[in-house]
């Protein structure tokens, strides 16, 4: 069951997933809220917040990275904090991997949510209003049903981004075999020695066969949600 | 009882509402711009005025000065608005259970309303009167003290809305369900509403009986002459004959009129256009109008243009005839003259029939 992967590989592709399983599930929640506070009527500090989130975007990953480290890292502010606290290391640590693949799909899934959450009109939530619903009762029926298909494509835009995540990983946790070594950074330390070319070539076919196989899984449920089968 | 009185300021236009109404059937008429939808936002909750208090069967649901305001989904008040507004994602069932406790009442309010072969389908399936009909349901299955309607029959065809019509009638006798409508139809008005409020640029103009407002001279200008006209009471003394003519008694005085598909008892109200009278000063005779009634002129109201409302009284109701003010000189037209009204059978039309 090698499919001609090295044990090595293989490594590198389970690390690849754990990351950005785990990378897409906490960010999530968390874009979900941002998106619902950014959809929202104006309201103080929004426009920050607004910057806030789309700063992985517009902003070197390496420059990400960077900030990660001064933050999170061990003589970070709340590095620091949370290894004398807790006895938490971020950096160089898997954990460390997935918030950094985390923040650097944030921005993407947010926007995609909120466009989501724009597109579901305060007209049917005036008119569940009137039929007896709470604003939480009006959420949970109105609302995130009719932008689940967002929230899905911003699921798998997150994963994509998370999977192909680069310069902030290696700049936040390194490539350490096993433990934040990723398919990206595994191509990159192939392209550095000599007789890297084979395992460049297959590690490439994993990473187009995933991402492809994300968008079609993505399109099918697409699909099954508008025919109202979900 | 609704008791609603209201100040808002907007950039363009001031609203400032004062109205109680204890009818069945409430209708605010008046041109676009009047601030009908407005009201009926602040009732609902969905809008917050800048002062005033709204009261419900003797509940006050908002009060500026006392700090109340309760949210729309503690006001027990049913909407329906003048775009269908069904949730997309739902089914037709889905939609009008949605405002219920749950289980399918044992109600024929689909079959009623011609939507019970659509139960299962999603409303992008549905023509725009079929999804105005649900979202009627969807607001009675809901329950609520009061029904607000915003032109709910815009949407529908003639045909349709001749079927629903009746509907809404029994809605608001049958199920105690008082309804407060926004309308620019003044024949749903006569159909439908018992108590008028005309609106012109937020200020009511007039409120009270639709038989009191519509034989007004005074409200003739913002019914519009086109529009104005009384409703009379009348009882059917004879089913429709083979021609199609039914006979009704006015005052003493018999009428016929097509279009009335009632049983001999039956209690109808008739809008006669003012423009639809004819005056004589004598009874004419070989003429085609088979309606001539012998009424007493109360009033004349010369208005702006070339015309004047004359003020008919029949027995204990009033009739509104509009004619020129050179007919007026012309015939030596006074107060107090016994006169007579001629009015064409096919001038009424079954929209004018409630």
């Amino acid at each position: 069951m090698s499919f001609g992967l090295t044990e090595v590989e293989w490594i590198v592709i389970l690390t690849s997933l754990k990351v950005a399983l785990w990378a897409t599930l906490v960010t999530l929640p968390v874009a979900v809220g941002f998106a619902l506070a950014l959809a929202r009527r104006p309201f103080w500090g929004q426009s920050l917040l607004n910057v806030f989130v789309h700063l992985p975007l517009v902003l070197p990953p390496v420059v990400t990275g960077y900030a990660l480290l001064l933050v999170l890292g061990r003589q970070g502010v709340i590095g620091r904090w949370l290894f004398e606290t807790f006895g938490v290391t971020l950096a160089f640590t898997q954990t460390g991997a997935v918030i950094a693949a985390g923040i650097m799909a944030l921005p993407l899934m947010v926007r995609a949510i909120r466009l989501g959450r724009e597109a579901v009109s305060d007209d049917l939530l005036q008119a569940a209003s009137t039929l007896g619903a709470s604003p939480w009762r009006q959420f949970l029926t109105i609302t995130l049903p009719l932008m689940a298909p967002s929230v899905l494509v911003a699921t798998v835009l997150g994963w994509a981004k998370a999977m192909g995540e680069f310069g902030a990983t290696i700049t936040f946790v390194a490539a350490i075999p096993g433990e934040t070594e990723t398919i990206p950074s595994a191509i990159f330390t192939a392209l550095q020695i000599p007789d890297g070319s084979s395992a460049i070539t297959r590690l490439v076919a994993v990473s187009i066969i995933l991402s492809v196989g994300a968008l079609a899984v993505s399109e099918w449920l697409a699909r099954r949600m508008k025919t109202g089968g979900v | 009882m609704l008791d609603v009185n209201i100040a808002h300021r907007f950039p363009d236009f001031n609203l400032n509402v004062t109205f109680q109404s204890g009818a069945k059937v409430t209708a605010l008429f008046g041109p676009s711009g009047a601030g009908k939808t407005t009201i009926l936002n602040v009732v609902a909750g969905l809008f917050t005025p800048d002062s005033g208090r709204v009261s419900l069967d003797g509940s006050v649901v908002f009060d500026r000065d006392k700090d109340v305001n309760h949210p729309p989904h503690f006001r027990s008040v049913g909407y329906v608005f003048q775009s269908p507004r069904l949730f997309p994602h739902m089914t037709v069932l889905q939609n009008m259970m949605y405002g219920t406790t749950g289980k399918m009442p044992s109600d024929d309010i689909a079959q009623v309303l011609g939507i019970d072969h659509l139960l299962s389908r999603r409303p992008k399936h549905l023509s725009g009167g079929e999804q105005q009909r649900v979202a009627i349901a969807r607001a009675v299955l809901r329950n609520p003290k009061l029904l607000l309607m915003d032109e709910p029959l815009s949407s529908l065809d003639a045909d349709r809305r001749a079927t629903i019509l009746p509907y809404l009638n029994q809605l608001a006798q049958s199920r105690d369900l008082p309804v407060l409508m926004v309308t620019h139809d003044m024949g749903e008005v006569a159909q439908l509403a018992d108590h008028l409020v005309v609106l012109r640029d937020g200020q009511v103009i007039q409120s009270g009986a639709v038989s009191d407002v519509l034989s007004d001279p005074a409200a003739v200008p913002d019914i519009g002459v086109r529009n104005a006209g009384a409703v009379v009471t009348a009882v059917v003394t004879k089913a429709p004959s083979e021609d199609g003519l039914t006979q009704i008694t006015l005052g003493g005085q018999s009428l016929y009129f097509p279009n009335i598909q009632r049983g001999v008892g039956a209690i109808v109200k008739v809008r006669v256009l003012a423009q639809d009278i004819i005056l004589a000063k004598t009874k004419p005779a070989d003429i085609s109008a088979l309606n001539i009634l012998s009424v007493t002129l109360k009033k004349i109201s010369a208005g702006h243009g070339p015309g004047a409302v004359i003020q008919l009284s029949v027995g204990d109701q009033t009739l509104l005839a509009r004619v020129t003010k050179r007919s007026v000189q012309a015939l030596k037209l006074e107060a107090g003259q016994n006169i007579y009204a001629i009015v064409k059978a096919t001038a009424i039309s079954r929209g004018n029939i409630g």
